[in-house]
Formats: C-alpha cells, sequence, structure tokens
C-alpha cells in the first residue's frame, strides 16, 4: 500500500503546526521522521490517523484520495498507530489487549478469548517474536508492552505502522529488539513510519529520512548521511553532538556514599552497599539500564527516600536521615528524573516553577509575602539565560515542550551557590538543540568547581559529559571506570558483566551498537 | 531475534513502567480540579438551563395548569397562559424576595431583600472559602458542617456564658468559634498527615461527631436556658452579638463585612503569601512538592487547620449574626452548601462572593417564593441542585447550547 500526504497544513489559532507538508511512504519501508520536540510531527502524525483533520491537503491512499473522521476510519484503511504512551489497559492480558475494541465473539455473544489468543500468537510467529497471549500487560517491561501495540495494530491488518518515539521509554537493549522487530516488519512489506529524534537509530533502520522542523520539510537524507548533517538540519544551524570540555580539576571529596543500602517496599534491596564519591570540579555518571538501583540511589540523597544502612557525607556532614529541606540547603541543588511528575507543578506558571524550592530564599520573600516583584525578574534572567522558549514568565510550565520545561528544571537548581549537583537523566526526552546547551551548562558548573553526579542510561550522555563512569546492575557497582572507556564495554557491565570480562567479550563480539557507530547498513 | 538478547532482557530486573496511568485517587482530584476551575461561560449556561427546567416544573406543580391541562384539546391557549402566568409569578417572586421587592411602597422596604440574601450569604461565603482553601491544596474537606457546628457551639458557650464589654465580647466569641474549627479540621489533617487516614473518610465521621455532641451539650444544664428542659441555649449577649450593618430595619449583620475581610485574606494567602505557594504546589503535585523541599505532611496539616479555622468562623458568624442562640440545627446545611458555593465560585474569592451572594438569594427569594405564590420551596432546591449537576458535566451544557468544545491543546507536538 503506498501511502501519501499532500499538502497537509493543520493550524492550532496562531501557530501553524504543519506548513503544507507532502509526503510518500512507499510500502515496505521504513521512512524515518525526523525533527525535534515540538517540530510537528506528532501533529502531522495525528492528521494521518485521523485524531485532527487537516485545515489543509489531503491524504491519498494507492492513488485514492481518503478523508479520515476518526481513528476507526485510519484503521479500516490499514494504518496502525503505537502511540509514545501505551494505549494498554494494564490489568488485561496480552490478548484481552490485542482484541479490544473488535472483540470475536462465539454464538450467544460470549467472548472468545481462544481465537484472540490464536491471533496473537500467530501475528507473533509470523513476524518472529515472542509474546504470551495470557501475560498480564501490567506485568511486562515496557518493551514487550510495546510488542503488545505493535501486535495489537497488526492484527487490525495495518499495511503503514506508524512508530510515535518508540524508543524514547526503551532501555538499549529493547532498543535493539525493536530495531530488528521493524527490519522483520519492513521485510514482509509493512511499511513504518517511524517517528524520533534520535540520530544514530535514524541511521540504524531507515531506508528514507524525512526531517520536519517548525512546521515544514526542510529537506530528505540518505541513511548514509552523518550525524551531525543531519542534527544541522534538524536544528537549522550547527549542533556540536560531542560537549567541549577542559581536563577536569579535581579538587577534594564532597560526596562519600559509604556501603549505601536502600530496602523497597517488598523487601527488595534496590541499592545493595554502593560506595562512590563524588570529588569537587569532577562529573561522575553512574550508567545503567533503567531499574537498577540509580534512581533509589539519588532519591536517598536527596532524602525522598531512607536508607537502611550506610552513610551520605557531603563535605564531613551527614545527609541521610535529614530532611528534603535540609539537603537542599547544605548545598545540593537536584534535578529529578521524571520533571513532569518530580520536577515542575504543570498547573504553576514559568515564574513560579523557577522559584519552587527558593521561596523560602529572603531574595524572593518579603516575611510571609512572596516578592512578585523579584520573582518576575528572576523569571526574566532565567529565561534569557537558559534560552527557554516560553510566551513569557506567567505561561504554565506544564504547556511547555519537554526541552523547555527540563530548562526550567535545570535553571532553577543551578541558579543558586552548589557544593553538589545531581541530574537524573538530564536530557531525557529532550530536543538536540537543548541537549547540546544543558550539557554545556553542566560542564560549565563542574568548571566553578561544584562535584556533579549525573544519572544516565542513554550512552551517548555518559561518554559526552562523564569523567569517571560508575556502571550500577541490580544496586550494586560493577565498576568504576574512566569517562572514555569504550561503548561496548559499559553496554556489557550494564548487563552485569565485570569489568575485565566485558572488555574480552567486547573484542570478540562487536554489538549492534558499534555497528551502527562504524556506519555499517544491514 | 536472538535467544541472547531476550535471554539479557530476562535477567535484567523489569524497568518501570512509565507512570501514565493515573490512580483513582488522581483522577478524582483532577475531576475535583476542573469542576474546581471551569469555565465561566459554563457557570452561567448552567444556571440557565436550571432555570429552564425549574419552568417547566413550576408549571408542573401549578394547580391552575393541571386545570387548564384537563381541557387541554378544547382551548389549549389557557394551558399555555397558565403555564406563564404560574413561571412568571414564580420567578418575579423569586427574585423580590432575593433582591428587590419592587412592589413595595418605600425604597427601603424594597431594598430589605437584598440586605436578608447577604445576611443568609455571609456564614456561607466564609465556609465556602474554608472548602475553597483545602480545593486548592488537594484536599477534599467534606468536614465543613462539623466544623461549622463547633464554631457555632463554642462561640455560643462564650456569647452566653460570659458578661463582657463589646470590644473584647465579641472578638473573643469570634475567635473562639475559629479555634475550635481549627482543632476539629486539624485532627482531620494531622490523622492525614501522619497515618494516611483518607481526609474524606475522618471529615464526614467527624460530622456526626460534631453534631451528636451538640446534641448531648444541649441536653446539660450548662447549655440549656435555666429552668428550661428544651435543648435550647439561652441567646447570647448583645455584647456578643454581630451587630446591624444598615441599622435594625435590615437583617444583614456586621458578619457580611468578616466574610469580605475573609476573602481578602484568602485571596492575600493563597496568592500572595509563601505558605499559599507551598499550598498550591501541593496540591497541584505533591511528588515535585516534596522534591522541591516541602514537605507535604506539614502543609497537609496546615490547609486543614487554616480550612477548620474558616468553617468555624462561619459557625460563629452564623451564631452571632443570626440564629444568636444555640439549637441543634444551628449549622444547617451551611457546611454542605459551602461544597456546592465554593465550587460555583470556582475556588476563588471573588467567585465565592458572588456565588455565596447567589445561593443566599435563592434560599431568600425561595422562601418568599413559597409564602407569595404557593410554589414549594423545593423547586428552589431543584434549581441549585441542577446548576451543580451541569457544571460537574460541562459537556452536557457545551451539547445542549450546540458550543464547540474548548480547543484542544496539544500535549507535546513532537
Amino acid at each position: 500500500m503506498q501511502l501519501e500526504l499532500r499538502g497537509i497544513t493543520k493550524r492550532f489559532g496562531a501557530l501553524v503546526a504543519n506548513d503544507h507538508i507532502d509526503l510518500v511512504v512507499e510500502p515496505g519501508q521504513i521512512h524515518a521522521l525526523l525533527g525535534e520536540n515540538g517540530a510537528g510531527k506528532s501533529t502531522l502524525m495525528n492528521v494521518l490517523f485521523g485524531l485532527y483533520r487537516p485545515d489543509e491537503g489531503e491524504i491519498v491512499v494507492d492513488d485514492e484520495p481518503v478523508r479520515f473522521t476518526s481513528p476507526g476510519d485510519a484503521l479500516a484503511a490499514g494504518i496502525g498507530m503505537v502511540h509514545q504512551h501505551f494505549m494498554l489497559v494494564p490489568v488485561f492480558t496480552v490478548a484481552e489487549n490485542v482484541m479490544l475494541g473488535h472483540e470475536p465473539t462465539r454464538r450467544g455473544g460470549s467472548l472468545d478469548l481462544e481465537s484472540a489468543r490464536t491471533l496473537v500468537r500467530d501475528v507473533a510467529h509470523r513476524f518472529g517474536f515472542d509474546l504470551d497471549p495470557d501475560a498480564v500487560v501490567e506485568d511486562l517491561p515496557v518493551g514487550v508492552q510495546q510488542r503488545v501495540e505493535i501486535v495489537k495494530a497488526l492484527a487490525r491488518d495495518a499495511k503503514v505502522l506508524i512508530l510515535d518515539e518508540p524508543t524514547a521509554v526503551l532501555t538499549p537493549q529493547e532498543t535493539d529488539e525493536l530495531i530488528e522487530i521493524m527490519r522483520q516488519l519492513r521485510d514482509a512489506g509493512t511499511s513504518i513510519v517511524f517517528i524520533t529524534h534520535k540520530l544514530r537509530e535514524v541511521r540504524a533502520v531507515a531506508d528514507v529520512i524525512t526531517v520536519v522542523r517548525r512546521g515544514r520539510i526542510v529537506g530528505t537524507a540518505e541513511p548514509t548521511a552523518a550525524e551531525n548533517d543531519l542534527a544541522a538540519m534538524m536544528v537549522g544551524r550547527d549542533v556540536s553532538l560531542q560537549v567541549d570540555k577542559a581536563p577536569p580539576q579535581v579538587g577534594d571529596v564532597a560526596l562519600e556514599i559509604d556501603d549505601l543500602t536502600v530496602v523497597d517496599a517488598l523487601g527488595t534491596r534496590v541499592v545493595d552497599g554502593v560506595d562512590l564519591s563524588v570529588a569537587r570540579g569532577e562529573i561522575v555518571a553512574v550508567a545503567g539500564v533503567q531499574g537498577n538501583g540509580q534512581t533509589e540511589l539519588v532519591e536517598t540523597v536527596l532524602g525522598v527516600r531512607s536508607a537502611v544502612a550506610g552513610s551520605v557525607r557531603l563535605d564531613g556532614t551527614e545527609l541521610l536521615g535529614r530532611s528534603v529541606r535540609d539537603v537542599l540547603d547544605a548545598g545540593v541543588g537536584f534535578v529529578p528524573e521524571d520533571r513532569t511528575e518530580d520536577g515542575l507543578v504543570a498547573d504553576f506558571t514559568v515564574a513560579e516553577n523557577l522559584v519552587l524550592d527558593l521561596v523560602h530564599d529572603t531574595r524572593f520573600r518579603h516575611g510571609l509575602a512572596l516578592d512578585l516583584a523579584a520573582i518576575g525578574a528572576n523569571a526574566r534572567e532565567r529565561i534569557a539565560e537558559y534560552d527557554i522558549r516560553t510566551q513569557g514568565p506567567g505561561q504554565a510550565a506544564g504547556k511547555l515542550s519537554g526541552g523547555n520545561q527540563q530548562k526550567v528544571v535545570v535553571a532553577r537548581e543551578l541558579s543558586r551557590p552548589l557544593r553538589l549537583f545531581i541530574a537524573s537523566q538530564p536530557t531525557r526526552g529532550v530536543d538536540v538543540g537543548s541537549i547540546e546547551f544543558l550539557h554545556r551548562r553542566i560542564v560549565a558548573e563542574r568548571d566553578q568547581g561544584t562535584a556533579v553526579l549525573i544519572v544516565s542510561t542513554e550512552l551517548e550522555e555518559v561518554a559526552a559529559l562523564a569523567d569517571r563512569v560508575a556502571v550500577m546492575y541490580r544496586g550494586k557497582v560493577v565498576g568504576i571506570v574512566p569517562g572514555d572507556t569504550p561503548r561496548d564495554v559499559l553496554g556489557l557491565m550494564m548487563a552485569g558483566v565485570p569489568l575485565d570480562e566485558a572488555q574480552r567479550q567486547a573484542e570478540d563480539h562487536p554489538t549492534v551498537e558499534t555497528l551502527i557507530e562504524e556506519g555499517d547498513q544491514p | 531475534m536472538s535467544d541472547e538478547l531476550v535471554g539479557d532482557v530476562a535477567a535484567a530486573p523489569p524497568p518501570t513502567p512509565p507512570r501514565d496511568e493515573p490512580s483513582s485517587e488522581e483522577q478524582a482530584s483532577s475531576w475535583l480540579r476542573r469542576v474546581a476551575t471551569g469555565g465561566f461561560g459554563v457557570t452561567v449556561l448552567s444556571f440557565v438551563l436550571a432555570f429552564v427546567i425549574g419552568a417547566v416544573l413550576i408549571a408542573a406543580v401549578d394547580e391552575d395548569v393541571d386545570d387548564a391541562a384537563s381541557y387541554f384539546f378544547s382551548r389549549p391557549g389557557d394551558l399555555f397562559s397558565a403555564a406563564w402566568d404560574a413561571i412568571w409569578s414564580a420567578y418575579s417572586a423569586l427574585f423580590r424576595g432575593s433582591v428587590i421587592n419592587f412592589e413595595a411602597y418605600t425604597v427601603a422596604d424594597a431594598l430589605k431583600p437584598l440586605a436578608g440574601t447577604m445576611a443568609q450569604a455571609s456564614p456561607l461565603i466564609v465556609a465556602a472559602l474554608a472548602v475553597a482553601v483545602a480545593f486548592r491544596a488537594g484536599l477534599f474537606n467534606i468536614g465543613a458542617q462539623g466544623q461549622v457546628t463547633v464554631g457555632a457551639t463554642v462561640a455560643a458557650y462564650i456569647g452566653f456564658t460570659y458578661h463582657l464589654p463589646a470590644v473584647v465580647h465579641l472578638p473573643l466569641a469570634l475567635a473562639g468559634g475559629i479555634a475550635a474549627g481549627a482543632v476539629w479540621g486539624g485532627i482531620a489533617g494531622l490523622l492525614k498527615a501522619r497515618t494516611g487516614a483518607h481526609e474524606v473518610i475522618v471529615t464526614i465521621m467527624l460530622n456526626y461527631v460534631a453534631t451528636y455532641l451538640l446534641a448531648w451539650l444541649l441536653t446539660t444544664t450548662a447549655f440549656q436556658v435555666p429552668g428550661s428542659n428544651e435543648p435550647k441555649s439561652p441567646a447570647v449577649d448583645d455584647s456578643a452579638q454581630l451587630p446591624p450593618l444598615f441599622g435594625d430595619r435590615y437583617d444583614v449583620t456586621w458578619g457580611f463585612v468578616v466574610a469580605l475581610l475573609g476573602a481578602v485574606v484568602v485571596w492575600w494567602l493563597m496568592s500572595r503569601s509563601r505558605l499559599g505557594f507551598q499550598l498550591r504546589a501541593v496540591g497541584s503535585n505533591p511528588r515535585a512538592s516534596r522534591t522541591a523541599g516541602i514537605s507535604v505532611p506539614r502543609m497537609t496539616t496546615y490547609v486543614m487547620l487554616i480550612s477548620g479555622a474558616l468553617a468555624g468562623l462561619a459557625g460563629a458568624v452564623q451564631l452571632l449574626g443570626t440564629s444568636k442562640a444555640l439549637t441543634d440545627g444551628v449549622a444547617g446545611s451551611i457546611g454542605f452548601d459551602a461544597i456546592t458555593v465554593a465550587l460555583l465560585g470556582r475556588s476563588r474569592p471573588l467567585g465565592i462572593v458572588f456565588a455565596g451572594l447567589l445561593y443566599g438569594g435563592l434560599t431568600r427569594g425561595g422562601q418568599f417564593m413559597e409564602v407569595a405564590t404557593g410554589t414549594p420551596i423545593d423547586i428552589v432546591l431543584v434549581l441549585q441542585a441542577l446548576v451543580v449537576l451541569f457544571i460537574a458535566a460541562p459537556g452536557l451544557v457545551r451539547g445542549v447550547f450546540r458550543l464547540p468544545e474548548p480547543r484542544l491543546v496539544e500535549k507535546s507536538a513532537a
């Protein structure tokens, strides 16, 4: 099936989200739609999927113009979509989720679960992946949940599959698996529209790359194009993907974590005897697959989680057992992993969010009252300094794009003198232009002599920032290695392989990651 | 895909799934926030719709209309004119009883209903402020009723037991009401902060405790008129009463000024103070607040203390301004109506002042309407209920008036 978009324009008030977009998706092709957050990729796909109606332009399927008024129409025309946030019922099984919406019934109206199970097995078998129809969705890892979404679309005979930022929630291994699945689907004749802002993945899997910027198509590229060129097209200017940083001027040890053990509600040791130190003027990155205790480690340092054993000292003062307020006052800046849940109050204005943990500071209050003038002035300064794209200090923070939200959080945390700066996933879901900016700010903070602790699951980020890397696996530190350790070795350590073993294996078996690195196209 | 990769995933602990599915509690609170801060247009249209349905009900229960309906097929015009008469007389009586009595002989008399509305609205506004403060901090204070009851009880006790000059007596009685309400609300706040007990359950239970506590107190000699067995306290001293605002002729007392001051204080607290900033932050996103070093349990306790104090003040205003003596029905339904008024006023102080006046007006006007036209006051209760129903279901109102959906704001255009 050939799918064509002709002159699609979609406006939201004064904002033109899509400006005369033309796009052709050939059968059996992986078509990557590359663009920053807010470039209009998702809007375009929502038009294609019948969620929005275009103001201008038409959708053409096999040379027939079609009109979609609802996702049902799009599904009927053979277009399936896997949303960034899954549309699954967590308490249902895989088979139940797949049949949801067009449940097969036996005579008398009773559900025919068996045929749904068979369908799941058939589809999974046809494309060579593994899925238990009776598993309950909420028990499955995110990567497998995503497979359920894909099967759901395929089970309705989707000929074109739209994947909206599919790798945003995946670990590196899961991403590799997804790439494999996408290739199999393509080989079986399914077209895939792959929406992303991650250059590496695009180059690994796409047949055609279309770059979108500010609602317009700015060009197409071959998958062999260099990352820097793609980034420049996407952002509209040259970006350096590698942070320029001088060798660290390492000072005294600031943060000392000794034998820290944290237990979760189920009694599992999520942080298991961790020893780690961060000196002034260096960046230590904690690398690891999501869910190996990194989050709990930094939350314990902040004091929102309590430890069962060990100690956390900042410049010799014990932090454990103190309130979050005290820890922040001791000179700790904290950027949480999940900015929308933990970093920002979405209903609050940008100005209010920029002082969320600073309103006790006499800079921003007169006695019991807020000093609105100072808060406003602070907001204007931070917005200018961090180039936060907002309609103004009074705009609700929830309305900003992911990158700008993150800039708000980072700007707030760096707006006071710090002894220790902790950032968890500082650039997750952030566009390329902002990543560059945030990385430079973090390095600048290091160069001012602050101890910096970064938690990241992205190897690129670890490689870009870290002076030393601590790899965590199942709550333990597998090893602490220099920042320039090869990606393969880090990847293997993230799977729990000790350093020496990892180095040996990395030489024998290069992984998909390295193949991509070398520009090898499968 | 190779088996080795599958093995890797199985070996690693499952990553935490994205926190996309809000828990039922989060959903409830976002619904609450939407209702509490919904559009102004919908509020107005909800009234229009409620009055239209009210008109049908008025016509339906009217005897003349009923008579005319019996010979509808011979003279259909009679039915419509009878219905029109019934609706017009009922609604004009509602207006005359609540705003301006245009049939009165003097200007002074014509303005009496408005003063009555203000008197009726005073405690309601204060109690609604109490509910709104809690709303905005993410708590649902169903317990305003109990807090009003204890506030009125303590204010009354101070009012009739001690005999002091007015400059001391009245403030003392008001302060007593505030303190009692704060304690009552504070219990719920402290229990939530310390043990996680849900404030809705706790405050509902405390409502019963307050009601029966008052009923029991009224059987004791300390709370009864000497020499009487009636469950009614003596009237409070004149020195403890809220004086009339515009002279004895009008019902409205300084309680209305207290209500307006309360609105100003709440506005300052929520919009301009550091505490209000933290309360609102906790109400909108407790996790981000905790990460920012705000103690959520402490804020929970504070907000229930403040909310309870305001509700206690409402009880004191009702008693010292209107009831004067304590009976078991002293709180009426102020505490529950306050929830409605807070919703109507979209949890904003100015909105609550107007919503309180409106609600007070409907109550006063309804009473007058029943006397003047025989239309049952239940119609007014139905009107009030319908207004809330429509505000809670904005989609329904938009459907009836064929309004467009509010423009979908794209969450994150990627």
